[in-house]
């Protein structure tokens, strides 16, 4: 049996997690201190993922800077290639949150959204 | 003068939760004072995830965060003023601000509520050897720069202090392509919630140094490199231990200090160990209506806390402007908080019965990292709570909940002492 211990990542808790797996497959999960920790720690052993969140240029707002993340966590070995795919991509205001900013980050299908309000820029 | 029944100065989460709570109890002018661009404070360049799970239960960005109460603050009409900086306020509720529109003005509050936050302990405090080159920042500011500003700070990249915003920007800076090369903590353990250890430095091969310090900074226009070494329990620098690291820049992530100021002004009484006011059950200070929440009072790690707490103090500030906290009932029945045994301090400090609400949230930091052992809380001298914790960390606030019709079982009851015990 091979045990592997985890700090959970779902809540600033930050619980210590204790899953024991056998060939591959989880078997048992000690530790967490509510469902969320247990789901957590199964993903994190079989298919780790993590959103990204990063920031892309925005020309016209009232700010120059756009906060975005994906919708969804991507597989944890594509964060680089999440956070690359941002660097072509051009906004242009208006932008609410939520809003699509890239369709598909780097073929995982999740999209990029934005996380702010961005206005037009006030005629000055 | 024109006058408002609530100033609230500060416009971050501390801020809007307090006066959306005054607003829903009853109190129709309020204002809030903002020295930002825009409302929000500091969840606006936090654009990590992680936000908001307490509060909403599910996982939201800095902005995203601040946009639920801005969006409510709007809804609400409450009122408030950008770009303006409050210069003064008086005993007797005078709050001066300053902007470009309207110069320097006075105003006349019932009631102020302090949230302005805190700041960066930057290196002029930390006796740091060498001279004084470009690329030293503390990581809120490389933040802000990187995030709002669009533009980077450096491209390698050794990180001071094991802060939470000493973390997220050594996974911020990776991802924007620079290299951070270590991140050094003088004390035996970080100072950071663990997920941020786990996401921002384990995902990213990123080396934490504990019982480590920056020795020397190399570099007199900009930084060239520094030298860590480790520290030994009196955190003097163990010769022999020196490694250099060539760098371009160095983030500081070394502890965060409330902005007071202001309260000073009015002779608020603060607390040696937060660095922030000291405050009743009602988070009131001991200049009558004048309320603290936030970064401002004592500083937290979770935004959800800051909400959660700023609202106290909001419904606080309209019971009293609105004539709800009964007068004589004040004075009578106070006891005081202590904090001994490995609890740093409690918020609050003294807790009135007669005012106090049905439950009152006590929150505390702990001095070291304690294992299996118990958080206990004494009436005097008996103890009424002893609950195991598996572990405790200065890093992660704690708290305990006083109940009322428990505490009016104990009339003569002086003290309460919160404390760590082994077993």
């Amino acid at each position: 049996m091979e045990k592997r211990e985890l700090i959970c990542i779902g809540c600033p808790l930050g619980c210590m997690i204790t899953v024991d797996m056998q060939d591959g497959k989880v078997v048992k999960v000690t530790g967490n201190t509510c469902p969320r920790g247990e789901k957590y720690a199964v993903k994190e052993v079989t298919c780790p993922t993590r959103i990204v969140t990063s920031s892309v240029r925005v020309s016209g707002g009232d700010i120059h800077v756009l906060s975005v993340k994906t919708r969804e966590a991507v597989p944890k070995e594509k964060i680089f290639d999440c956070a690359n795919a941002l660097k072509t991509v051009k906004v242009a205001a208006p932008v609410r949150i939520g809003d699509i900013i890239l369709k598909d980050a780097a073929g995982t299908g999740i999209p990029f959204v934005a996380t702010k309000n961005v206005k037009f820029r006030s005629s000055l | 003068m024109k006058s408002y029944e609530i100033v609230i100065i500060g416009g971050g989460p501390a801020g809007l939760a307090a006066a959306l709570a005054a607003k829903e109890s009853g109190v129709g002018s309020i204002l809030i004072l903002e020295r930002d661009r825009e409302l929000g404070g500091i969840l606006n360049q936090c654009i990590h995830n992680g936000f908001g799970l307490h509060t909403f239960k599910e996982e939201l960005t800095g902005p995203e965060y601040a946009y639920r109460f801005i969006e409510k603050v709007l809804e609400q009409k409450i009122e408030y003023k950008l770009n303006t900086m409050v210069m003064d306020i008086t005993q007797s509720k005078i709050v001066t601000y300053m902007n470009r529109t309207e110069g320097m003005v006075h105003i006349q509050a019932k009631a102020i509520i302090l949230a302005m936050g805190c700041r960066e302990r930057p290196r002029g405090a930390l006796n740091i050897p060498g001279f004084r080159p470009a690329g030293i920042f503390s990581a809120g500011t490389a933040q802000r720069l990187v995030n709002m500003e669009g533009y980077m700070p450096g491209r390698e990249v050794v990180i001071l202090g094991s802060g939470d915003i000493g973390l997220i920007m050594a996974r911020r800076m990776t991802l924007e392509g620079a290299h951070v090369k270590v991140v050094a903590e003088i004390m035996p353990y970080s100072g950071g919630l663990k997920r941020n250890i786990v996401q921002c430095l384990d995902d990213f091969g990123i080396p934490l140094r504990l019982s480590h310090t920056i020795v020397d900074i190399r570099g007199v226009e900009r930084v060239e490199g520094v030298t860590i070494a480790q520290v030994d329990e009196h955190m003097k620098p163990v010769p022999g231990t020196e490694e250099d690291y060539d760098c371009d820049t160095i983030l500081l992530s070394v502890g965060l200090i409330p902005e007071n100021e202001l309260s000073n002004k009015i002779n608020v009484q603060m607390n040696a160990v937060t660095s922030g006011p000291v405050v009743n059950e009602s988070l009131e200070t001991n200049v009558e209506g004048v309320f603290a929440c936030g970064n401002v009072l004592h500083v937290h790690d979770l935004v959800d806390y800051v909400s959660e707490e700023a609202a106290l103090a909001g419904k606080n500030a309209a019971k009293y402007v609105l004539g709800k906290f009964s007068g004589q009932e004040n004075s009578a029945h106070t006891i005081t908080l202590e904090a001994v045994d490995g609890v740093r301090y409690t918020v609050p400090k003294t807790v009135n019965i007669g005012r106090m609400e049905d439950t009152v949230k006590v929150r505390f930091r702990v001095g070291n990292v304690f294992k299996d052992s118990y958080v206990s809380v004494y009436y005097d001298d008996e103890r009424v709570l002893h609950r195991k914790k598996i572990i405790m960390a200065p890093g992660e606030m704690e708290d305990i909940t006083l109940d009322r019709k428990k505490l009016l079982g104990y009339p003569d009851l002086k003290k309460i002492t919160v404390k760590i015990e082994k077993e």
